[in-house]
């Protein structure tokens, strides 16, 4: 419970903008730290991925964590009711992007995802996650119960989620499709939207399922059926299910050693220094490493969370919500599917898994939430919210 | 502000239930993971321990070598062999005793596989026996718990369609050696072959082609549980070679049981349309291994089958050498088509006195009549007035003595002596020396590809030089077109004079192979014909008539011929050596009297069939009968 007066007493900048090194030293630095210590727990993957060697995974990674830390902390800097005014602008390039990719983007995996932007390649899949939580936030910042209480209020943002989750679908994303659902949810009940009105969409979506499930691409049919039965196709997509089990389930309680897990270093997972990154973890540390990398990844969801009640706005909660939440449905939808207990759904496990995409997204993330962070004593325009 | 802080607890109370439930899924996480990795360790440890994806890799179908109208010359037929993979047995010694037991081999083979099992990478598998029979199969079927590591495939080995015919043109393959195996790793796989010779020899880059691999997932006990990648790697390509199957069955069969050799080019671009060296043998032999008792057979043989006699068979030239010389000694301006020599029968210089052939007295002949009826006499005193270097030069310029820079492999130069030649042997050159050389006697040495050379420049100008490939993979290689080669340094006027007296030779009564004229309306061939001591030539010998069928086989003078054709428009050259049978006229000219009337009436030459798909070359694999 907060007190007026005592939220008055700790907001010393109030509308002025505070310099830049006091700005810094209201980083939330715990937070920064686990980043850094997730990207190192990366690292060491990268390079026993690599058959303990820096190239060609752990080291052009590590780069790529530099250069992005940089723009996280630049972000940071970057007033939040500055970025609140992007919050539509960039939903709508992000919604453009989608069709741009769907135009335009070239196919990888049989599924049109990236686009090319010079250096680095984007999934605008990615970025929508953030923007459709900037935009959601943004327009329940001044919403009060009644309004989000109406179906005619709150029917917009409905549509505002279903077009980036359909464009995603249309990709086809299933697994990021299913997160970006979430994320809109999340937010949307975090701003006070009746909680049965989700229960009773899941339930509509759980009675459609297996409709929906004929109009699913064949790969994506594929996917789930060897969930469902992964013996049943030991070499096809199911071997991977079952290679990562016998990979996690080999690593014991201490685990096989450093640059020794066989699995690992045979190479009899395809493509382990993305998707299945963590089974490297779990061979060689063991369940001991597997805790200690999971507990990182829980300090982050929290942390990400503390921020989200320490703030005093409405737009910096709903946002934090919504990055803390992407944050966790990916480490969730990763280690599910490592675990062989979701289909594989092509998700990276963000600071671990080797690749760009899901870096720079994740980064872009946690700088608007460290902005939030700095800025969370700020006070909107309008003196409604005060 | 009351609404505001009502709202932030409200959202506060949300978030903390989110928190917590996102908190609950990462404690199932790790519960689950304690159940996978600590609960279940034992179970999936030993599931790791059996997995085993091994690669190896498997050898690539080595090309197939066709005629240039597309007739197969060299396939490859697939049988069954067996392959130990040493990496995925538990006890290798073990599994060989076991193998040996159901497959006996020979103590040589087992001291090659200990041999091969210490060389190679794990990743190369070691062949253990070809050409498995039926009864080879099933005992390794049966077995096979009892043989982890031990794989059965299918291998192509490499066929001849035709045989002993084509032995020597296209040649053969072998094992790679040890010593070629550590050089080259892909060359240790099991079913590698290595031209050896021949257009095998000649194009072995381009027919090896790329290896695969394959990749298969083991059990614990070594046996395979299925394949998880195949790939058959890249063939090696079709080469297409210039012969003609036709009118090198019929050089074969000409030559019949003759120890001798036959060679036609093209005399436009010296593409080789038939290389034919009798007697021959059964070059898929060497695939499979030469038996013992076939391979003493070869060696004791006189007339040398695995001799290639076409490229590598030396024989002095005789009477076919004097069109050379008389082309030196028309440069040197020691001659005209108008010179006129006088033969009485034989020729004396200092003590020693050369006879004509049979001592016929020519009487007052020029160049054209002695070409005709070989007059000896005429060309001892034009190589006196030449000397042998400018012989040499002119010998040089048309393709002898020196490296023709053919594709073949195994090509001898053969000899035309020249002075400083014989300053470096230490020979005293003698001017008895120099008159013999006229009549391409003495130390000339040369090959029947080097006289089909000399006979095509001589008949078109252009100095081609032999060769076999005609295409790589369908693609022209140089040398195919006339223009790729230049012309020859002898006086346009010169060559005429020789061409018209090689005329003479076949198509006018007196000249020495007129029997042998084409019997054809429009065409006719030009030629020269040889007769050579196989001993070496002294004047003793040449005075005794040698020409005789009472003498011993060995003995006998060799038998030679070359022509072109037709006359108006030469497009074919050809050279034959019959060994040892006698009169060049009787035994080498009616072989290139059939050969030229083939060549004339199919005029193969310039045409060919090029390759639009490839060609389906592996018979399917059966398990042969070895028993």
């Amino acid at each position: 419970m907060m007190r007026d007066n005592s939220l008055a007493r700790r907001r010393p900048f109030r509308d002025q903008s505070f310099g830049v090194m006091r700005k810094l030293a209201r980083v939330n630095w715990l937070f920064v730290l686990c980043v850094c210590l997730l990207a190192g727990v990366g690292y060491t993957a990268l390079y026993s991925a690599a058959g303990g060697s820096p190239e060609p995974y752990a080291q052009g990674q590590l780069y790529r964590f530099i250069g992005m830390l940089v723009m996280m902390l630049g972000i940071a800097m970057v007033d939040i009711r500055f970025i609140a005014k992007l919050s539509w602008p960039a939903y709508g390039v992000g919604i453009l992007l989608l069709v741009v990719v769907m135009v335009a983007g070239h196919t990888g995996l049989g599924a049109k995802r990236w686009i090319d932007l010079g250096p680095i390649e984007i999934q605008p899949s990615e970025l929508i996650k953030l923007f459709l939580a900037m935009a959601l936030a943004y327009y329940f910042k001044r919403a009060t119960p009644e309004q989000t209480g109406s179906p005619i209020f709150v029917l917009p943002m409905a549509v505002a989620v279903l077009i980036p989750v359909g464009l995603i679908l249309k990709e086809p994303n299933l697994g990021t499709a299913v997160i970006t659902g979430t994320i809109g949810a999340v937010v949307m009940l975090g701003a006070g939207v009746r909680w049965w009105w989700f229960a009773i969409i899941a339930a509509v979506i759980a009675v459609s399922a297996p409709v929906l499930y004929h109009h699913l691409h064949d790969y994506q049919r594929a996917r789930i059926d060897t969930f469902l039965n992964p013996g049943a196709d030991p070499l096809g997509a199911g071997y991977n299910i079952i290679q990562s089990k016998i990979a996690l389930g080999s690593g014991g309680f201490f685990g096989q050693g450093y640059l020794r897990g066989t699995q690992n270093q045979l190479n009899f997972l395809p493509e382990k220094q993305t998707d299945f990154v963590f089974t490297i973890i779990a061979e060689e540390f063991g369940y001991l490493g597997s805790l200690a990398a999971l507990g990182l990844l829980f300090s982050i969801v929290a942390l990400a969370l503390y921020t989200a009640v320490t703030c005093s706005h409405a737009y910096g909660r709903l946002v934090a919500l919504g990055i803390a939440t992407n944050f966790f449905l990916y480490c969730f939808v990763n280690l599910s599917m490592v675990m062989g207990l979701i289909p594989v759904g092509g998700v990276p496990i963000p600071l671990i898994s080797y690749g760009g995409s899901a870096l720079t997204a994740v980064m872009l993330g946690f700088g608007v939430l460290q902005s939030i962070h700095v800025h969370r004593d700020v006070t909107f325009a309008s003196p409604d919210h005060l | 502000m009351r609404r505001l802080a009502k709202e932030r607890s409200a959202f506060s109370r949300r978030a903390l239930l989110i928190g917590l439930g996102q908190g609950a899924v990462f404690a199932g996480i790790a519960a689950r993971l304690y159940n996978l990795q600590v609960t279940q360790h034992s179970k999936y440890a030993m599931l790791a321990e059996q997995n085993s994806i091994s690669e190896r890799l498997v050898a690539p179908e080595r090309g197939l070598i066709t005629d240039r109208f597309g007739t197969i010359l060299a396939g490859n037929q697939q049988h069954w062999r067996a392959l130990f993979m040493q990496a995925l047995a538990p006890e290798p010694q073990a599994v060989l005793e076991n193998f040996y037991k159901l497959v006996p081999l020979s103590d040589d083979e087992k001291a090659r596989i200990a041999q091969d099992l210490q060389d190679r990478p794990g990743y190369i598998p070691v062949l253990l026996k070809d050409w498995l029979d039926w009864p080879d199969m099933a005992a390794i079927e049966v077995n096979t718990p009892n043989l982890p590591g031990i794989v059965v495939e299918a291998g192509a080995s490499r066929v001849y369609p035709l045989g002993p015919v084509t032995a020597h043109a296209v040649g053969y393959v072998g094992r790679p050696n040890q010593d070629e195996a550590k050089s080259d790793p892909v060359l240790a796989l099991p079913g590698m072959r290595v031209g050896r010779t021949g257009a095998e020899d000649a194009q072995d880059g381009a027919l090896r082609g790329a290896p695969g691999f394959v990749q298969t997932e083991t059990n614990v006990h070594g046996e395979v549980v299925r394949e998880v990648a195949h790939d058959n790697g890249t063939p090696g390509q079709t080469v297409t070679l210039g012969l003609d199957a036709g009118l090198q069955q019929l050089a074969v069969q000409s030559l019949g049981d003759n120890a001798g050799a036959v060679v036609m080019l093209d005399a436009t671009n010296g593409e080789i349309l038939a290389l034919a060296s009798t007697p021959a043998f059964d070059p898929s032999l060497f695939d499979k291994g030469v038996p013992a008792d076939v391979w003493k057979g070869w060696m004791a043989d006189v007339k040398h089958p695995l001799q290639n006699k076409a490229t590598s068979g030396l024989f002095a030239p005789g009477s076919t050498f004097k069109p050379t010389v008389a082309l030196a000694a028309m440069k040197a301006g020691a001659l005209t088509g108008d010179t006129i020599l006088t033969c009485p029968g034989s020729f004396k210089l200092g003590d020693h006195v050369f006879w004509c052939d049979n001592h016929v007295a020519h009487g007052s002949i020029n160049v054209t009549q002695a070409l005709t009826v070989s007059c000896d006499v005429f060309f001892y005193q034009v190589a006196l007035m030449v000397g042998i270097d400018k012989i040499a030069d002119m010998a040089s310029e048309l393709g002898l003595g020196v490296d023709l820079g053919s594709d073949l492999p195994h090509v001898s130069t053969g000899l035309v002596p020249t002075l400083a030649w014989a300053h470096s042997k230490g020979i005293h050159w003698a001017q008895g020396s120099t008159v013999v050389q006229g009549i391409g006697q003495g130390y000339t040495q040369l090959t029947p590809l080097a006289l089909a050379t000399m006979v095509a420049r001589i008949a078109t100008g252009n100095a081609v030089g032999p060769h076999i490939t005609r295409r790589v993979g369908g693609a022209l290689q140089t040398g195919s077109d006339p223009d790729d080669w230049p012309a020859v340094d002898v006086d346009d006027r010169h060559l005429a004079v020789i061409r018209q007296a090689m005329f003479d030779v076949v198509n006018t009564p007196q000249g020495t192979a007129y029997a042998s004229r084409l019997q054809l309306p429009n065409a006719q061939m030009a030629g020269k014909t040889g007769t050579a001591q196989v001993h070496n030539n002294t004047a003793a010998e040449k005075q005794k008539n040698f020409n005789d069928m009472t003498m011993a086989w060995e003995d006998r003078p060799n038998a030679l011929f070359v022509a072109f054709g037709p006359y108006d428009n030469p497009r074919y050259a050809i050279a034959v050596v019959v060994e040892h049978g006698n009169f060049g006229a009787q035994a080498a000219a009616p072989i290139a009297q059939a050969m030229m009337t083939y060549a004339i009436q199919h005029d193969p030459a310039g045409r060919d069939t090029p390759l639009t798909q490839p060609l389906q070359s592996t018979t399917p694999a059966l398990p042969v009968n070895n028993t």
